[in-house]
């Protein structure tokens, strides 16, 4: 159980920031997503702080001592990497055991550790076999009984489950997760899937060109989006531009209230957050294609002057490829050069603030 | 469509065996005539096979002094140029793979130069420095002659084995606790050592066959094995001395390449070379 505070990091690659001024506090046993697209700087933040990558400004601190120029071999950090990097000259035992030899604990000691740790990844009779024996699943595993068996304070995993394919990446997200709160452990996990920040964490960080776009716990991540780019990065938004002026939205198909500044806009909304409905009115839009998946069917609507919307509609819903419908807004965001200027109620909320008003 | 492609894996291949039988060939048969010339007594014209084998010229080679001083010789200078080779490239091919320093691809490039240009002529301009410094005729001059021809394999064929080791697993090990000389002693050493192994081998067998540096620099005190076979072909009219000197020579690098093929592994040999 550790507190990790990242204040100001900076790293400067020849003349680009690769992380500029980054700052995070990630509290004893929590877990924290970072996430943003490749390039965001999120890899070279988790190699800061385990020491891989010197920072070029800033403190990083781990449980109040300042970490920022020791190596990684004197951190009190366990990194999991995407490669797996496991060492395929040893077994496994030897891979798990490499660590607590440097550290000359007894034999029995490291015999009985190594044991517990791959118990704990579930792999508990594969410690005679090579590395190169396994799968990528049982790999990673033993990248994580590695890290895992030192007892590290803080967790540092890189993309660990991005070389797996999908099933087996659910599954062992799962496990990692269990694992991770069983023993408490301070946690940071960086990935450029949405999927796995959203299942994960318990806190994420959106990270766009070395800077925080935002960070909060996956619920409001995705329901209160600060920026266009978060709100565009986590989930599916649909995005139409247009100008509000004397507090009303001028796009023919969303008249809008918004009780901004006059000037250009841009609106998001979620696929489930947009209704259609059968229209014959001049300048409706047309269903483009229909994709059905099973739960629900996701609809792409062609707008009069190009943009290409998704909505979300009951599988039983009758609406077919080439229909003229008119698109409404139940909840939207009103973003202002990237930043939100403005969000509606959304549909359920209001409902509940109603009907608490009736009593 | 599965009988189809059953039928496709199933056809013989007679390019294929042409080819095998074609390299097997001009390979073996080489081989086999000079192995055959060894264990032979008597063989005229036009018969194909000998009319009479023996082992009359094996006893009289190996009871030749001069022929186990030459192997003796030989064993000690590969040896010895395999030995200092390694203790000086090893260090500078791990500097050229991981560091980046003023002059480096120049300097990296400049040890082709001795396979670059015709072999004899640079020989001959190196004796000429040698015979002033008094190392003609010696142990240390032979020694420093064949050095300066393993230095490409050397440095060329390591600096490839320690890039193609993954950073990542070095990583792991400073995060598991180890200094870097304990990663390089631990991790990188022990990824790059079939790799490197591979190189050494082919600087003994490169070095125990050399024959140009050896006879210039070592003539007439120092006569390694292939310079006595060159001397005994030469000057004898009797074929089966060189054969069973041939045979002789054949052996040591036979033994190592089954080594090789052992412990090694074929792949390392590609890899070195970057495959």
């Amino acid at each position: 159980m550790a507190h990790l505070a990242i204040e100001g990091v900076s790293k400067l690659f020849g003349t680009s920031f690769a992380v500029r001024d980054f700052s995070l506090e990630v509290g004893d046993g929590e877990l924290v997503c970072l996430l943003g697209p490749s390039g965001s700087g999120k890899s070279t933040l988790l190699r800061m702080i385990g020491g891989f990558e010197r920072p070029s400004g800033g403190t990083i601190r781990i449980d109040a001592k300042d970490v920022t120029t020791l190596p990684p071999e004197r951190r009190p950090t366990g990194m999991v990497f995407q490669s797996h990097a496991l060492w395929t000259h040893m077994d496994v035992f030897n891979n798990i055991a490499f660590g607590l030899k440097l550290r000359r604990l007894p034999k029995a000691e490291i015999r009985e550790r190594v044991e517990s740790a791959l118990a704990l990844v579930g792999l508990a009779d594969y410690s005679r076999r090579m590395t190169t024996q396994l799968s990528g699943g049982q790999q990673q595993r033993v990248a994580l009984a590695r890290s895992l068996v030192l007892e590290p304070k803080i967790l540092l995993l890189d993309e660990p489950f991005a070389s797996l394919d999908q099933h087996l990446r659910e599954r062992l997200r799962e496990e990692v997760r269990d694992i991770q709160q069983r023993l408490g452990i301070t946690t940071l996990f960086v990935t450029h899937g949405q999927d796995e920040a959203l299942a994960l964490a318990d806190r994420i960080v959106v990270m766009r060109d070395g800077r925080t776009e935002q960070i909060a716990p996956p619920s409001t991540i995705y329901r209160q989006p600060q920026t266009a780019f978060v709100a565009g990065f986590i989930g599916s938004m649909n995005f139409v531009q247009g100008r509000t002026r004397n507090g009303v939205c001028e796009h023919p198909l969303f008249p809008l209230a918004i009780p901004i500044e006059d000037g250009p806009v841009t609106l998001a909304a979620r696929p489930e957050a947009l209704t259609i409905r059968p229209s014959d009115r001049a300048g409706a839009a047309t269903v483009h294609r229909i994709v059905d998946f099973g739960t629900h069917k996701m609809v792409d609507v062609d707008l009069a002057d190009g943009t290409r919307l998704k909505a979300m509609v009951a599988p039983d819903d009758r609406i077919r490829a080439g229909m003229r419908v008119e698109p409404s807004l139940a909840s939207f965001f009103v973003f202002r050069d990237n930043e939100l200027v403005h969000q509606s109620m959304p549909a359920a909320a209001k409902a509940e603030i109603e009907a608490l008003q009736r009593v | 469509m599965t009988t189809g492609r059953s039928s496709m894996d199933l056809r013989f291949d007679w390019i294929g065996l042409l080819f095998a039988c074609l390299l097997t060939l001009f390979i073996a048969l080489p081989l086999i005539v000079v192995g055959t010339w060894a264990f032979t007594e008597v063989w005229r014209y036009p018969s194909v096979i000998p009319q009479q084998f023996g082992l009359r010229f094996w006893g009289q080679t190996l009871a030749r002094g001069d022929v186990w001083d030459a192997l003796f010789l030989s064993l000690r200078l590969t040896t010895t140029v395999t030995i200092l080779s390694a203790v000086i490239c090893l260090p500078a091919a791990y500097a050229f793979a991981r560091m980046r320093f003023p002059g480096r691809n120049i300097l990296f490039l400049s040890f082709l130069a001795s396979h670059a240009f015709p072999k004899f002529g640079l020989l001959v301009a190196i004796a000429g420095i040698f015979l002033q410094l008094g190392l003609i005729s010696t142990f240390w001059g032979v020694v420093l002659i064949q050095l300066v021809g393993t230095l490409m394999l050397m440095i060329w064929i390591p600096v490839a084995a320690f890039q193609n080791v993954d950073r990542r697993m070095e990583e792991a090990a400073r995060d598991a606790g180890a200094t870097p000389l304990r990663v390089f002693w631990s991790i990188t050493l022990p990824q790059a050592a079939p790799t490197i192994s591979a190189a050494l081998l082919l600087t003994f067998v490169g070095t125990f066959y050399e024959t140009e540096g050896a006879w210039l620099i070592g003539a007439p005190e120092i006569r390694t094995m292939p310079v006595l076979m060159i001397s005994f072909i030469n000057n004898q009219i009797v074929v089966q001395y060189g054969a069973v000197l041939s045979v002789m020579l054949w052996v040591p690098s036979f033994i190592a390449l089954m080594f090789a093929r052992r412990v090694i592994g074929t792949g390392a040999f590609a890899r070195g070379f970057g495959a």
